[in-house]
C-alpha cells in the first residue's frame, strides 16, 4: 500500500513538473492569416501597431512565451505612444500588453504542445489525477479504522509550516500571479483544455476555463480525500458532496453551457457582494441586452443578496452557503482541509479580522453605491472621483490579491479560509445575519468539556471554539461556517452544530451544568 | 490586601483563581514547578500523536494571566507551615499567605514492582511524562516495544499514543475485562475487541510481575506474575490509576490520608487552608461518588463552589448529577448518572443493555428493579444531551419516559443515522412494553413547552 502511495506521488509530481514548465517552453509562430483574422475580428484602428506586427511577429518563430510577448508588448507600446504624440485618440488599442501577448499567443501555438492537446492534458492533468488517486485512495486502510485522522499532522512538514508547505506556497502564489497578471504565459495550459472547452461553450479555453477546469479537478480529487478521512462522519460526506456538486454543476458547467446557447455567462450561486461586478455597468448592459434570461439574472441576483441571504441565514446560519454552496469555500474545505490548524486564534487576530471583513464589505458597498450612480446618471465620477479608478482598485486589490493570491496562495502558512475570515464581504453580510438573527449555533454540551483545545486547533476560521466550550457557553459568532469540524475531532462529545429556537441561544455561563444547582442558580442567573 | 495563594495549576486551582476573580479583589498567586503557563491535561496525548502543538493545551493566552492580575510563579512548594502562614519555594525563598489552596492534583500510581524506578517505566500525568516519553519512545525505532500495565483511561490513552507512532503495544490488564469495575460486561467487551482491532496485544488477566532492568539503568523487559513471560521493551507505562500527590504535606499538621482531608466546604482542619481537585478527599463520601475524585469535572467543579467560600459566601461543595465522559481509540464514551459495573451493581440496580449488531455502538441504561425509576446511562458511539439526562435524573422519571423520549437526548451531529428505533424496540420486546419513540421536540428539549 505505501509502495502505491509514493509511486503515485511521484506520478502526481511528474504531471505537475511538466505542467509547471508549460509556460516556459512551446513554439509560437503567428501565420498572416491568423492575425487578419484577429484584426477584423478585434477591429483594431492603429495600422501602426498592425503593422508593427507584421513586421516583428508575423511568420517568426519564437522559442517560448518570453520572446513573442516581449515583441508584441513592445509593438504595442510604440504603436500606441505614438497615436498618443499624434493626438490620435481613437486609434489607441486599451487591451493590455499581456492580455494582448495572450491573444496572439493563443493563435500562434505551433509545436508539439499546441498540436498534440490530447496527449498533454494526459501527461499534465491526467498523470496529476492519477497520481494522485494513487497517493490518495490508499489510505482506506493505511488510515485504519474510521474515526478522527489527525496522527502526525504537526509532525509532518507538510502540514506544520515545514519546507513541503513553503514550497506549495510558493507553487500557489506564483500560479495566481501568472493567472492574474501574466495570462500570456498560460497560453499553453488553455491548449491542454481546448476540447473541453470547445465542447461545452463551442470557443477554445482561456486562461479563466483553464483555472475552472482545474478548479473542478482539484476539489474532486480533494473531495476523495475528504471522503476517505472523513468517512464516519455522514455530515462531512454530504456537505462535501454539495460543494463539489455547486462547483461543478453551477460554477462551471451552466455558465459554460450559457455561453453555447449565446445567453450571459452566469454563475447562478455567486452572490453580490462577493460578485463584486455584479452592478458594473458592463454587466448591466450585457444582462439587459438579453432579452429574457438576462432580466431573469437580474431579479435572481438581487432576489439572493436581498432574499435569500437573510431567509436562509435565519434557518440555517451562514454554513448554508459558505461550506456547503460556495466555490471558494469548496476549494477551502477540500484542497484547503489539510491546513485548517493553521488559522490563527488569537484575541488579536480576531479584532485584526473584524477591521478587515468589515472594511472589505464597507469597500465593496461604496463602490457599487458609486457604480450605480454612475450608471443611472451616466457620469463617470462621483464627487470628483472616478468610478472607474474605484471598481479598478478593488479588482486589483481584493478581487485579485486578497481572494486569489492571498486567499488561496497563503493556504499552507495562514489557513485555508484566510478570504473567507479577513475579506469576503459577502461572508461579512451573511455572519452578521447568523449573529443578530438565527437559528444556527454550536451547541456546546452541558459541562461535558475538558478544555482539550481541539476545537479551536481545527476551527479553520480561527475561533477559540474552547474558550465557549469550557465555560458551558454555545458557539454564536458571526464568522462560523459551519463545517462541522469541531463537532467532529470533539473526543467528548460537546458540540453539536443544530438549528433550533432563537431564545436562549446565546447563553453565557459561569458556573457549568453538573455542579450545585443552587449554585448555578446564584452565579448564573443574576 | 488578603493574598491568597494556590498551589497547583492545574483545572481546579485555575478555576478558582478565575471565579474568585470575578468576585473579589484579592491578591492571587498561583505556584506550580510543572508549568510556566495552565494546560489541559487530558490533551497531552494529543500532542503526542500529533494532533496539536503544546501551546494548543493552554486554553488562556499568555497575557490572560496579568490583566486578571493572576500572579504566576514556577517553583516548588517543599513545605506549608501553617502556623506562619508561609510556603517554602526552596533555594530559601519563602511565600506568604492569608489563605491557601491546596490543588497539587495527582500522580501514577506505584505499588512497589521491582523495578519501577527505572528509567523508561513512567506514568502519564504531567507535562514532563510527556516530554520523557517523546525521548523514550520518539518511534519505533527506538522504542520496539511498549507494555502498559493498568487497564483504565490513561492506559488505553497511552496505547493509542504509542499505536499513532507504530509501536508495538502490550496491553497488560489485571481484570479479566478491559475496565470492568466501572463498565458492566458488554460495554467493556466491546472495548476489548475495540482494542484488540487497533492490534494492541491485550493481554487480561495479566499482572506485572518485575520490570527488568539493562544497562544504564534502562528497563529492557517486564515479567508477567505467575507464569513468568519475558516481554522485551523500551518502555513501561504504569497506568494502574493514580494517587493525590502531597508527599510535600506529610508532618505539616495538615490532616491527610490518601489525600488532603477535607470537609464539605473543602475546608481542612487548619483554618484558611482549602484543598480541591484530585487531592482532595472528603471524610465522607458524597452519595454513590468516591471520596476521592480524581476527575477533570469535579476539580473545576470544586474550584467553582471554592471560590465563593473563599469570597464570603460559604457554600458546600455539592455537586449535582454525576457524569463524566472519555474516548476509547475511536469510542466515545458518556455517561450520566450511575451505571454500575456488571460485579458492582447496587442490589436494587437493573440494567438494559443495547448492542449495535456491527457497529461499535451500545447503551446501557440502569434502572431501579422496583420502581423502574431511570438511574443512569451509559453510551458508546452515540452522543447524548447532557442537560436532558440531568434533568430527567432530577425529574426521577420511570425509564419507559426515557425510552419514549430519547430522541429528544441524541447529540450526534446532524444528517447520522439514528438508532433510537432500534433500541425501543428491543426494550419493548424485553419488558413487554409497547412504546414509540416521540419525535424530537425543541420545546421540550429547551424546556420551553
Amino acid at each position: 500500500m505505501k509502495t502505491i502511495k509514493y509511486s503515485g506521488l511521484v506520478v502526481f509530481l511528474i504531471g505537475l513538473g511538466i505542467f509547471t514548465i508549460l509556460p516556459l517552453i512551446g513554439a509560437y509562430r503567428l501565420d498572416q492569416s491568423n492575425f487578419d483574422d484577429i484584426v477584423k475580428d478585434k477591429d483594431f484602428n492603429s495600422e501602426l501597431f498592425v503593422e508593427e506586427i507584421n513586421n516583428n511577429v508575423v511568420g517568426k518563430e519564437f522559442n517560448g512565451m518570453m520572446g513573442l510577448s516581449a515583441e508584441v508588448k513592445k509593438s504595442l507600446n510604440q504603436a500606441n505612444a505614438q497615436h498618443r504624440e499624434n493626438k490620435e485618440y481613437d486609434k489607441v488599442i486599451y487591451t493590455s500588453g499581456k492580455d494582448m501577448a495572450a491573444l496572439l499567443g493563443k493563435a500562434s501555438g505551433t509545436g508539439f504542445i499546441a498540436q498534440n492537446k490530447g496527449v498533454m492534458w494526459f501527461l499534465t492533468f491526467g498523470l496529476g489525477i492519477i497520481g494522485a488517486l494513487l497517493f490518495i485512495l490508499p489510505n482506506v486502510i493505511l488510515l485504519g479504522k474510521a474515526g478522527i485522522k489527525n496522527d502526525g499532522i504537526y509532525h509532518q512538514n507538510s502540514t506544520n509550516r515545514g519546507w513541503i508547505a513553503w514550497a506549495v506556497f510558493v507553487f500557489l502564489v506564483s500560479f495566481y500571479l501568472v493567472l492574474y497578471f501574466a495570462p500570456q504565459f498560460a497560453v499553453n495550459w488553455t491548449y491542454l483544455v481546448d476540447p473541453i472547452s470547445e465542447s461545452l461553450s463551442g470557443n477554445p479555453a482561456g486562461h479563466w476555463f483553464v483555472y475552472g477546469f482545474m478548479y473542478c479537478t482539484v476539489m474532486t480529487v480533494m473531495a476523495v480525500r475528504m471522503y476517505i478521512k472523513y468517512r464516519h462522519n455522514v455530515y462531512q460526506m454530504v456537505r462535501t458532496t454539495s460543494v463539489l456538486f455547486f462547483q461543478i454543476v453551477f460554477a462551471f458547467l451552466i455558465p459554460e453551457i450559457m455561453v453555447r446557447l449565446q445567453m450571459p455567462y452566469y454563475d447562478f450561486k455567486n452572490i453580490f457582494p462577493l460578485d463584486y461586478d455584479f452592478f458594473f455597468s458592463w454587466n448591466l448592459n450585457e444582462l439587459m441586452s438579453s432579452g429574457g434570461i438576462g432580466l431573469f439574472i437580474l431579479v435572481w441576483g438581487i432576489a439572493l443578496t436581498l432574499v435569500a441571504v437573510p431567509v436562509m441565514v435565519y434557518f440555517f446560519g451562514k454554513r448554508w452557503y459558505c461550506s456547503w454552496v460556495c466555490g471558494c469555500g469548496g476549494l477551502a474545505e477540500t484542497l484547503g482541509d489539510p491546513y485548517r490548524q493553521h488559522s490563527d486564534k488569537s484575541l488579536f487576530a480576531w479584532k485584526v479580522e473584524r477591521w478587515l471583513i468589515h472594511g472589505v464589505l464597507v469597500f465593496a458597498v461604496v463602490m457599487t453605491v458609486m457604480t450605480l450612480y454612475s450608471f443611472f446618471s451616466e457620469s463617470g465620477t462621483v464627487m470628483g472621483i472616478k468610478t472607474q479608478s474605484v471598481q479598478n482598485v478593488y479588482s486589483l486589490a481584493i478581487g485579485s490579491i486578497f481572494a486569489g493570491v492571498i486567499g488561496t496562495g497563503f493556504y499552507p502558512i495562514f489557513g485555508n479560509r484566510v478570504w473567507c475570515r479577513f475579506g469576503c464581504p459577502l461572508a461579512a453580510y451573511l455572519g452578521f445575519v447568523q449573529r443578530f438573527k438565527s437559528r444556527f449555533r454550536i451547541t456546546t454540551n452541558g459541562g461535558q468539556c475538558i478544555s482539550c483545545g481541539n476545537c479551536s486547533t481545527y476551527c479553520e476560521q480561527g475561533i477559540d471554539v474552547r474558550a465557549y466550550a469550557q465555560k458551558g457557553e454555545n458557539i454564536v459568532r458571526s464568522s462560523c461556517v459551519g463545517c462541522g469540524i469541531c463537532s467532529a475531532v470533539c473526543p467528548r462529545g460537546v458540540l453539536k452544530l443544530e438549528n433550533g429556537p432563537e431564545e436562549g441561544r446565546i447563553n453565557p455561563t459561569e458556573i457549568l451544568l453538573g455542579n450545585d444547582v443552587n449554585l448555578m442558580d446564584l452565579v448564573n442567573r443574576k | 490586601m488578603e493574598h491568597i495563594v494556590i498551589i497547583g495549576n492545574g483545572i481546579a486551582g485555575v478555576t478558582a483563581a478565575r471565579h474568585i476573580r470575578k468576585l473579589s479583589d484579592k491578591k492571587i498567586t498561583i505556584v506550580s514547578a510543572e508549568s510556566d503557563y495552565f494546560f489541559s491535561r487530558t490533551a497531552l496525548m494529543y500532542v503526542y500523536m500529533g494532533h496539536m502543538k503544546f501551546e494548543h493545551t493552554q486554553p488562556y493566552e499568555n497575557w490572560f494571566w496579568e490583566k486578571n492580575r493572576i500572579y504566576l510563579i514556577n517553583a516548588y512548594v517543599s513545605k506549608v507551615d501553617h502556623v506562619n502562614k508561609t510556603l517554602n519555594l526552596g533555594d530559601n525563598k519563602k511565600l506568604a499567605y492569608d489563605t491557601l489552596i491546596i490543588a497539587t492534583g495527582s500522580k501514577p500510581n506505584k505499588f512497589g514492582w521491582p523495578g519501577q524506578d527505572l528509567k523508561g517505566v513512567q506514568g502519564l500525568y504531567s507535562k514532563q511524562d510527556l516530554d520523557e516519553m517523546e525521548v523514550i519512545a520518539p518511534n519505533n525505532q527506538v522504542c520496539k516495544r511498549a507494555v502498559i500495565v493498568g487497564g483504565g483511561l490513561i492506559g488505553i490513552e497511552m496505547a493509542e499514543m504509542l499505536r499513532s507512532r507504530n509501536i508495538p503495544v502490550t496491553f497488560l490488564v489485571r481484570e479479566d475485562s478491559f475496565w470492568n469495575g466501572v463498565l458492566p460486561d458488554g460495554e467493556s467487551q466491546m472495548i476489548n475487541e475495540h482494542i484488540k482491532a487497533h492490534h494492541i496485544d491485550l493481554r487480561l488477566g495479566a499482572e506485572l510481575g518485575e520490570i527488568l532492568a539493562g544497562e544504564n539503568g534502562r528497563a529492557r523487559a517486564i515479567t508477567i506474575k505467575g507464569n513468568g513471560e519475558e516481554i522485551a521493551c523500551d518502555l513501561v507505562g504504569l497506568t494502574a490509576g493514580v494517587t493525590p500527590n502531597i508527599d510535600f504535606l506529610k508532618n505539616s499538621g495538615i490532616e491527610i490520608d490518601r489525600g488532603v482531608k477535607v470537609n464539605r466546604y473543602l475546608e481542612t482542619n487548619i483554618k484558611d487552608i482549602y484543598a480541591i481537585g484530585d487531592c482532595a478527599q472528603q471524610h465522607e463520601a458524597i452519595g454513590n461518588r468516591r471520596p476521592i475524585e480524581a476527575v477533570w469535572y469535579t476539580g473545576r467543579m470544586m474550584g467553582e463552589a471554592l471560590a465563593q467560600t473563599v469570597c464570603g459566601n460559604r457554600i458546600a461543595y455539592n455537586p449535582g448529577h454525576w457524569f463524566n465522559s472519555a474516548k476509547f481509540l475511536d469510542i466515545e464514551y458518556q455517561t450520566y448518572g450511575w451505571v454500575f459495573s456488571t460485579e458492582g451493581k447496587k442490589n436494587y440496580e437493573r440494567h438494559f443493555h443495547w448492542r449495535h449488531a456491527t457497529e461499535n455502538l451500545c447503551i446501557t441504561i440502569a434502572f431501579h428493579k422496583d420502581s423502574k425509576q431511570f438511574l443512569g446511562i451509559n453510551t458508546f458511539g452515540i452522543r447524548m444531551r447532557h442537560e436532558i439526562f440531568d434533568r430527567w435524573l432530577t425529574e426521577e422519571r420511570h425509564t419507559d419516559y426515557v425510552i419514549e423520549y430519547l430522541k429528544d437526548a441524541n447529540f450526534d451531529p446532524e444528517l447520522y443515522s439514528k438508532y433510537e428505533g432500534k433500541i425501543v424496540s428491543k426494550y419493548n420486546v424485553e419488558f413487554g412494553t409497547n412504546i414509540y419513540p416521540k419525535k424530537k421536540s425543541w420545546k421540550r428539549i429547551f424546556n420551553s413547552a
